[in-house]
């Protein structure tokens, strides 16, 4: 029997219309464990680098995490894995919700497609029986309206349903997967689903998944409940209120965004307004997120409250996540009503709120620039929130000009030309980053922006202080019942880092400290990507209730594997490492490797070089960030460096 | 039948405070599984939950006593501008629908507040639910004696309502026959 996965993986074969239930070898769950990991590797051996996102030959793979449908709380993500149109590289955006669990009880622990349809279609999975089922009646229907008439025509409420909205049917290089309360929004996954012909993902699954050692892992489960009911009523002093608790940042329960709206940046990432939050805002915001906001929710066996439903009086319902309810309102220069409004039209269009925001802003001020001119944007209304609406349309549509944005900031410019790459100056290997624009540069930050593949500074940092304490008592306080370290050196750290002087940024923490770090904080979401556990219980907060010491007992316990944390180190390093050596086998090096030019105002190119080298080393990779042969022997992955020096890439540049 | 004093559980279940994340059927499967919690499956789950997010329907519903046939209620309930069917409250095992049913055999389903040996201190749901839309109450009544009928007479009812009752006896007969 297998424990905690199903053991078989659904291989649909689009051109053919060919559906095959395959059984797995566990050894891979050994050597990989689930979700991310098996997907990487399942793109590595079956997916030759040469291959174009929009081929036929490129996977898209959905896939729930190995710990997903147990009992342990939170661990609901769907891991999506594909070649992404929009980097070119490994895409593997995930989202929450309630469709990987249903996966689960229906029996297969991963969806595998490739081929292409020729038509629209929607794929049915009722426990043993799976179909392929025509769409054409969804063709431009919205997301979330798509998995209501999908649950209606099937006469299943129960079903949980993963849909592409219109961006995703255009192939927009930044549309959405959109289910429940959660998407797969980056990396333009959603465009490769909808360049197969997938419209949704319709799933009711009612059977068992088992447990190796029951007693053992429902103590651990309980223990986790009883931690995140103790954090919660011990939020972390000292800093921003959206980051002192658990879950996402709680942008749906609190009204207070001070820090956001006056740290981040408004329009195509410009301009910072940093007195923009007062008595007289926080006000009508409150009344604002009040009315609309019907209900706080959550998404599976997790009791947190990171989204809610909302409903605005004369546009449908629909479900919000967190930071998307500011990313429209920001890059508009607009208020949060206009913020809602057009979030929802967003959703059912299946787009990416942190990306899509930013592409209509840097349009506007290409305009503005002579750079787009008239004839570009003719029919374009003269308001500003009504332009938004005009562009998004557009967008999603590939008409006119909405043709040339859909590809991002980094391609639109290509084609615009004529000076357009300077504004397009917010990317990290060709996509849009969350919009910040600082003063001194952080080393940790540095290196997890550059070297980050999942894009989102959001999927590596977590673990380790923003910034530091101001006082020695505050930091003594944090680090009293600081149990998540893998190390109690990282309380030194932590001690030591300074405001001012000596001690601080950019210097300190220094270039070791700084790999230590980002090691430690990167580490735990790829060990998340692989149980499928949200990383707002886990990677993304402070002090949270899932950390490398008791991860080893929730795998071992769940899955009968006995592994230790030095066992879960390894896996973990393999991951990470096949990632790398994906995406280096696609084109990636050092020169990618760089945070936007303008990310802090005080720049330092000797340490930041030296920060590179030194992380480069620490993981086990040459000067251009190619895993070396010794690292990938050591981890079981010889094959990986022997495909690499037989392309050359490993012969050629490691020196 | 004569009076008796007795403890009376209860769940009182806030519809408001739910966040719909069905933890209430995730622990009462895994801990209605044998051995315990060794398996867990929300369709096997003695609480379900019926939503409707979009309409911000968020109902968790305990199964009660098992029904041979379904009943006239088609009624509609609105509720705070919400509709509800008079089905969604209704805590039967019943042919018009597959809630509180085993998914393999069919064999209906239903809360027993997790009686254990030890007692447990609250029902497993009411314990996962950190929301509290979910909370337990105890009381002493008066009420009528009565026997209820246990899992396995339950369960056979439902058989012989499937197969008919001779049907049942040759099955068992032959089975203890062979044990």
């Amino acid at each position: 029997m297998r424990y905690a996965e199903t053991g078989f993986n659904l291989e649909i074969d689009l051109t053919r219309g060919n559906i095959e239930r395959v059984e797995t070898d566990p050894k891979l769950t050994e050597l990989h464990l689930g979700g991310l990991g098996t997907n990487a590797k399942i793109l590595w051996d079956r997916v030759p680098p040469e291959t174009e996102p929009f081929s036929p030959d490129n996977l898209l793979i959905f896939s729930a995490g190995l710990l997903v449908g147990t009992p342990a709380i939170g661990c609901n993500r769907t891991i999506v894995s594909t070649y992404s149109p929009q980097t070119l590289l490994m895409a593997y955006s995930m989202m929450g919700g309630f469709w990987a669990p249903e996966l689960k009880y229906a029996g297969y622990d991963k969806v595998i497609f490739r081929g292409k349809s020729t038509n629209l279609i929607y794929v049915w999975i009722n426990n043993d029986k799976v179909e392929i089922r025509d769409a054409s009646h969804l063709k431009g229907k919205g997301a979330g309206e798509t998995a209501e008439l999908i649950r209606q025509e099937l006469k299943e409420p129960n079903a949980q349903v993963a849909a592409i909205g219109l961006a995703g049917e255009n192939r927009v290089y930044m549309a959405s997967i959109e289910q429940g309360r959660s998407s797969a929004s980056r990396l333009g996954i959603g465009a490769v689903m909808g360049d197969k012909g997938i419209k949704a993902i319709a799933v009711r699954g009612t059977k068992d998944i088992n447990i190796a050692r029951p007693a053992e892992f429902m103590e651990l489960c309980n223990d986790v409940l009883k931690y995140i009911q103790v954090r919660s009523e011990k939020p972390v002093p000292g800093v921003m209120p959206i980051l002192a608790g658990l879950g996402s940042p709680a942008e749906m329960k609190l009204v207070d965004e001070e820090w956001h709206t006056q740290n981040f940046m408004w329009g195509n990432s410009r301009e910072r307004k940093k007195d923009y939050w007062n008595k007289e805002i926080e006000e009508k915001w409150k009344e604002t997120q009040e009315s609309v906001r019907t209900r706080l929710i959550s998404c599976y066996n997790c009791p947190m409250k990171c989204g809610a439903l909302i409903s605005v009086p004369g546009i449908s319902t629909y479900m919000m996540k967190c930071f998307s309810k500011l990313t429209y309102t920001m890059a508009a220069f607009s208020d949060l009503d206009f913020g809602f409004r057009i979030a929802q039209r967003a959703t059912e269009y299946g787009v990416d709120g942190f990306s899509t925001p930013q592409v209509m802003a840097f349009g506007l001020e290409l305009y503005e620039a002579g750079i787009l001119t008239d004839q570009d944007m003719a029919g374009m209304p003269s308001d500003n929130e009504g332009r938004f609406y005009w562009l998004l349309d557009r967008i999603v549509r590939r008409e006119g000009i909405g043709d040339v944005l859909a590809n991002g900031t980094h391609w639109a410019a290509q084609q615009i030309g004529k000076g357009a790459e300077a504004y397009a100056h917010n990317n990290i290997k060709k996509h849009e980053q969350l919009p910040l624009k600082l003063g001194m540069l952080n080393p940790v930050y540095f290196l997890m922006y550059s070297t980050g593949e999942k894009i989102n500074i959001t999927q590596i940092e977590g673990q380790f202080p923003q910034a530091p304490f101001p006082t020695m008592e505050e930091r003594e306080d944090f680090v009293k019942d600081w149990i998540q370290v893998p190390d109690e050196k990282f309380k030194q750290y932590l001690l030591d880092w300074e405001l001012r002087g000596e001690r601080s940024n950019p210097y300190y923490p220094t270039v070791e400290m700084s790999c230590d770090i980002v090691d430690w904080m990167e580490r735990m979401h790829y060990i998340d990507d692989a149980l499928g556990m949200c990383a707002g219980l886990s990677s993304f907060p402070l002090k949270p209730p899932y950390h490398i010491h008791n991860y080893p007992a929730f795998i071992s316990s769940a899955t009968g594997m006995d592994i230790d944390e030095g066992n879960l180190w390894e896996i973990t390093t393999r991951n990470r490492t096949l990632v790398r050596a994906i995406n280096v086998r696609r084109g990636l090096r050092r020169i990618d490797e760089k945070p936007p030019e303008d990310h802090w105002k005080k720049r330092f190119p000797e340490l930041e070089e030296k920060l590179l080298d030194a992380y480069y080393k620490f993981k086990g990779w040459d000067h251009q960030g190619i895993p070396t042969k010794e690292s990938l022997q050591e981890l079981d992955l010889a094959y990986v460096a022997e495909d690499l020096e037989q392309r050359g890439i490993i012969k050629n540049e490691q020196s | 039948m004569s009076k008796v004093k007795k403890k009376v559980k209860t769940i009182k279940i806030d519809l408001d405070k739910c966040n719909g994340c069905r933890a209430c059927e995730v622990v009462c499967s895994a801990f209605h599984a044998k051995p315990k919690y060794s398996s867990n499956n929300p369709a096997r789950s003695r609480i379900r939950l019926i939503r409707d997010p979009l309409k911000d329907v968020y109902l968790p519903v305990y199964a009660g006593e098992y029904a041979a046939a379904e009943c006239m209620g088609r009624g509609k309930y609105v509720i705070d501008g919400k509709e509800y069917s008079e089905c969604d409250f209704c805590r039967a095992s019943c042919p018009s629908r597959d809630v509180f049913k085993e998914p393999d055999s069919g064999l209906p389903l239903k809360c027993d507040m997790c009686e254990d040996d030890p007692a447990q201190e609250k029902p497993l749901c009411v314990q996962w639910c950190l929301n509290d839309a979910l909370t337990y109450e105890e009381r002493e009544e008066e009420v009528e004696e009565e026997v209820k009928p246990g899992d396995v007479e339950a369960g056979l009812e439902s058989m012989v309502d499937k197969y008919g009752l001779q049907k049942v006896i040759d099955t068992v007969a032959r089975m203890a026959k062979k044990s």
